[in-house]
Formats: C-alpha cells, sequence, structure tokens
C-alpha cells in the first residue's frame, strides 16, 4: 500500500483543518460521518471539536459501536483536545451521559488547562517526533489524568502529560492541525503505513 | 499568523505559556465548526441546549424576538445570570456586548465567558466606533451582512464572524442575503489580479493586506457562522449549504412549542446538511415553529442589521 486511506470523522469540529494537515503527510484524506464510510479508511482522526455534540452525534447516527470495534481491531486512530477525550477509556469532568470510544487506557480530565482564557500555545517536546519541539496550541484543553501499563506518554506540559500512544491509538490534547507543522500527522500516517492500511479492513 | 499585541507574556519558544494570540483565539472558533451555537436567557434553558447537542451556549438576558416585543434599550445581561449559565453547563458560554461598549466587553472577560458577541442585537453604544477587540484575552464574534463589513470587524480583532440576518423574526431571508453577499464578494475578489485588489479595498472600505489574504484563501481568514433567523432544521441546513461552517439559531428554539426536540433536530441537520432524508427525519413533528415576521414590513429603526457599520 503506497497511500493510505485516513478519514477525518467530520460529525463535527476542525475537519478541514485535519484533511489539509494530513493531506500533506501523504496521506489520502477524506471526510467520514457514516458507518459505510469508516468502513473503507485504513485509519481516523478524530478531530477537536465539542466532546459532548461528537459523542451525541455518534451516538444518534449509528457510529459509536462500529468506532469502538474498528479500535479493537487495531485500526490506528489519533484524537486532538476532544478527540482525545473519545479515546479515553474514562473521562472526568464530562456528562453523565457522556459516552466514549476508548482505546486508551487512560483517565482524561476535561477542559482541564481551564476555560478560553487560559488557552495557550507552548512549545512542547514531543518524543518520536524530530526537528526540535511542535507547536502546542491548547485550547479550553483536556489533559491526562493518569494512565495504565500499556500506555506511552509522548509529551508533558506543565507536569501533566498532553499526549499518549497505546499500540495503534495516538492523542494529544493540543492542535498540531492548526499550526501548519505537519510532524505530527506525519507520526501518525507512518502508523497507518506500519499497521498494513488496507489489509487490515 | 502574528500573535496579537495583547498576548500575556513571553515566548512560546522557551515553553513559557501565551494567551490570547490569534491562533488560540481564532483555533476556539476552528473548534466549533459544524456546530448550533444557542441563544439561552436561563441555566435551564442552557441544559437543555447542552443536552440536544449544541456546541455553545449564547447567554443573554432576553432572546431577540422579546427585544423586539419589548423595545427599550437592551444591554448586556446580569452578571449573576451569566455565571449561573457558566456553571450549568461544560460546554462553552458566549455572551453580547453592545457595539462600542467596551465596558461591558471587559465585564464579560472578567467574568470568564468564552466569546464575546459584540452584537447589533443589543442597542448600540457608540454610533461610530466598535470595541478594539485586540486589546482582550476573550475572543470576538462580530455580525456583518458584506464582506467588507467582515474584514474591517477582523481588522479590530474580531476572531470569528456571523453573517447577521435580521434576528428576532423567525425569518431566514436577511440571513440568506447576508451569506450570499459575502460569498459573492468572496468569489468576485477570486478573479482579480493583483492591480485590481489596491481598488478593491479602497472599495470594500477594509485593509488591502486582509483583502489579498481573502483574494487568496477564497475564504474569510476566520471561520464563517450564520445567524438571524434560523427557525427550522432546514433553515440551518440552507445556511451550511449556502457555505456557513455553522449556525446560531437565537428565538428559533426557545420560540417554539417544543424547544428540547427542534434543538436537537436542528443540530442533526446541521452535521447531515448534505442529506434530505436526515433533515427530513428530523423535521416531523416538532410542533409549532416561532411565529415568524415578514423582513419587509419592518420599519427600518427595527431592523438591527442596519446597526454596525
Amino acid at each position: 500500500m503506497s497511500t493510505p486511506v485516513i478519514g477525518v470523522l467530520a460529525l463535527q469540529g476542525d475537519v478541514r483543518e485535519h484533511l489539509v494537515a494530513l493531506a500533506a503527510a501523504d496521506a489520502q484524506a477524506r471526510p467520514v460521518r457514516r458507518p459505510e464510510e469508516l468502513a473503507e479508511v485504513d485509519g481516523l482522526v478524530i478531530p477537536g471539536g465539542e466532546s459532548t455534540t461528537m459523542s451525541k452525534l455518534a451516538i444518534i447516527f449509528g457510529l459509536l459501536e462500529p468506532l469502538r470495534e474498528r479500535v479493537r481491531a487495531g485500526m490506528p486512530v489519533y484524537g486532538t483536545c476532544a478527540g482525545m477525550i473519545m479515546l479515553a477509556d474514562k473521562i472526568l469532568d464530562g456528562r453523565d451521559d457522556q459516552e466514549t470510544v476508548g482505546g486508551i487506557d487512560m483517565i482524561v480530565r476535561r477542559n482541564a488547562f481551564g476555560r478560553q482564557n487560559e488557552s495557550f500555545e507552548a512549545a512542547v517536546d514531543f518524543a518520536g517526533v524530530e526537528g526540535g519541539p511542535v507547536e502546542g496550541v491548547f485550547i479550553r484543553a483536556p489533559w491526562v489524568e493518569s494512565v495504565g501499563g500499556d500506555v506511552e506518554v509522548l509529551a508533558s506540559h506543565d507536569g501533566h502529560i498532553v499526549a499518549v500512544r497505546q499500540g495503534n491509538v495516538l492523542a494529544t490534547s493540543f492542535h498540531p492541525e492548526l499550526t501548519g507543522d505537519h510532524r505530527v500527522h506525519e507520526l501518525f500516517v507512518e502508523s497507518v503505513l506500519r499497521a498494513g492500511g488496507a489489509s487490515q479492513r | 499568523m502574528s500573535s496579537t499585541p495583547t498576548s500575556t507574556s513571553a515566548n512560546a519558544s522557551t515553553g513559557t505559556p501565551e494567551t490570547g494570540t490569534a491562533r488560540v483565539k481564532r483555533g476556539m472558533a476552528e473548534q466549533l465548526k459544524g456546530g448550533v451555537i444557542m441563544d439561552v436567557v436561563t441555566p435551564e434553558q442552557a441544559k437543555i441546549a447542552e443536552d440536544a447537542g449544541a456546541v455553545a451556549v449564547m447567554a443573554l438576558e432576553r432572546v431577540p424576538a422579546d427585544i423586539r416585543k419589548d423595545g427599550g434599550v437592551a444591554r448586556m445581561s446580569d452578571p449573576d445570570m451569566i455565571e449561573g449559565i457558566i456553571g450549568a453547563v461544560s460546554i462553552p458560554v458566549m455572551a453580547k456586548s453592545r457595539i462600542g461598549h467596551f465596558v461591558e466587553a471587559q465585564v464579560l472577560q472578567a467574568l470568564g465567558v468564552d466569546y464575546i458577541d459584540e452584537s447589533e442585537v443589543l442597542t448600540p453604544a457608540d454610533e461610530v466606533n466598535h470595541s478594539d477587540k485586540f486589546a482582550f484575552t476573550t475572543p470576538f464574534v462580530c455580525g456583518a451582512t458584506n464582506l467588507g463589513e467582515a474584514l474591517r470587524r477582523i481588522a479590530e480583532g474580531a476572531a470569528m464572524i456571523r453573517s447577521k440576518g435580521e434576528a428576532g423574526t423567525g425569518n431566514v431571508v436577511e440571513a440568506v442575503r447576508h451569506l450570499r453577499q459575502i460569498k459573492n464578494e468572496i468569489g468576485k475578489l477570486r478573479a482579480l489580479d493583483n492591480h485590481e485588489l489596491y481598488a478593491a479595498a479602497k472599495e470594500l472600505r477594509a485593509p488591502y493586506e486582509l483583502v489579498k489574504e481573502v483574494a487568496e484563501l477564497g475564504k474569510l481568514p476566520v471561520v464563517l457562522f450564520s445567524a438571524g433567523g434560523v427557525a427550522t432544521p432546514a433553515d440551518a441546513a440552507l445556511m451550511r449549504q449556502l457555505g456557513a461552517e455553522g449556525v446560531f439559531v437565537g428565538s428559533g428554539i426557545f420560540k417554539s412549542g417544543d424547544p428540547a426536540k427542534r434543538a436537537a433536530a436542528i443540530v442533526r441537520a446541521t452535521t447531515f446538511f448534505d442529506d434530505p432524508k436526515v433533515i427530513a427525519d428530523a423535521s416531523r413533528n416538532l410542533g409549532e415553529a416561532m411565529v415568524g415576521i415578514n423582513c419587509d414590513t419592518l420599519p427600518e429603526s427595527e431592523r438591527y442589521a442596519s446597526r454596525g457599520w
């Protein structure tokens, strides 16, 4: 497989920015809103957005179970901000009825870095990304409160975990898609290639 | 993109966090795309909106339809009411200041709202100047009826634009007019060569640099939502098919017969705006829509869209 097909969950959020970043990282990127569209991709990005809205729409439109199945079957997934929340096995400060896809054995605290006035930019050292720190754009961002034994911590800010990976599932509190620096997306595209792309559909 | 003059401190390359940057302000609006922002006047309504899948709520004292009915001067809401709403929901909370009333905006920032709407729905406080939005950490959304107006607001620091429509009417006609106008003028800029952009900037009464950026991008440099008159799932989907990246719904939800159901239906239709079957399902059995007003019978003094310039 030369060019992997990577979907961006397009229920709500900064979908366009991820499509652009994935294309720049040499993937064929397309929006995914339906189960049949999910079945056609080699990997998936869950974008930034409002996690409560995304979770609700995923249930209404019958995507939550298919998403869980694909993640369990080993499909590579990358979540930013709200996407990180969606990939957490457990969340804090969410709504009582908020469902996640899960996939990473971690507890994520929603809006942990504060409201919009506390949103910030900072350079982040990212394990596995070469060429210096990445620009971290944190918007009402979550952090990872704790991780299980199989989870790699890839980056921290101010003592809080902000990037993790477990198997093929990657998550960041911040938004590389807003920066024009595509190195984290390149890292993800490589993992999709390594996972074997089309063969695991 | 350069950071705004309000950046609190420091240098991102040293790892020192920097708040209130253009990227953080505009980026916040990017996260709202594809979503519905709902006007609410009580914590209970805010919860209904969140339950229905709103991406944010707009806290205000009276919905536009009631502002129209009651008349008088419409101002920023009571801080207790705004704090009550902030405490009731976990999604972002926006609130409105009067045009040019930068002290109301300062109060809203101090209360910790996530976005300030410098809004023509409230009675303008300054008939010449809008607020200097670069002076704030909290980002601003502003209304526009055409491209020049949108770019003037962005030049003042707005991090998000909404087409104005005619709030509180339940009539989508002005929302369509304003969004079409903005999109149409962007399309025209695309066709101009570099020599012509200077004259175009003069005609639009907007900074040349922004005009050039729009000509290159083929879109505004900030997120563009639609507002003012959306009352049904089909209205919301129409605005999205016309190019809005999301919608504000004001009186349309809580002035209808079954707000919870209508709110959820508008959210669904906004996500699947290009799928008539989903919109049809979302449109079933919603009860009474708000009673609309025909915009051509509105006297000029009651047209909110003509406030701001």
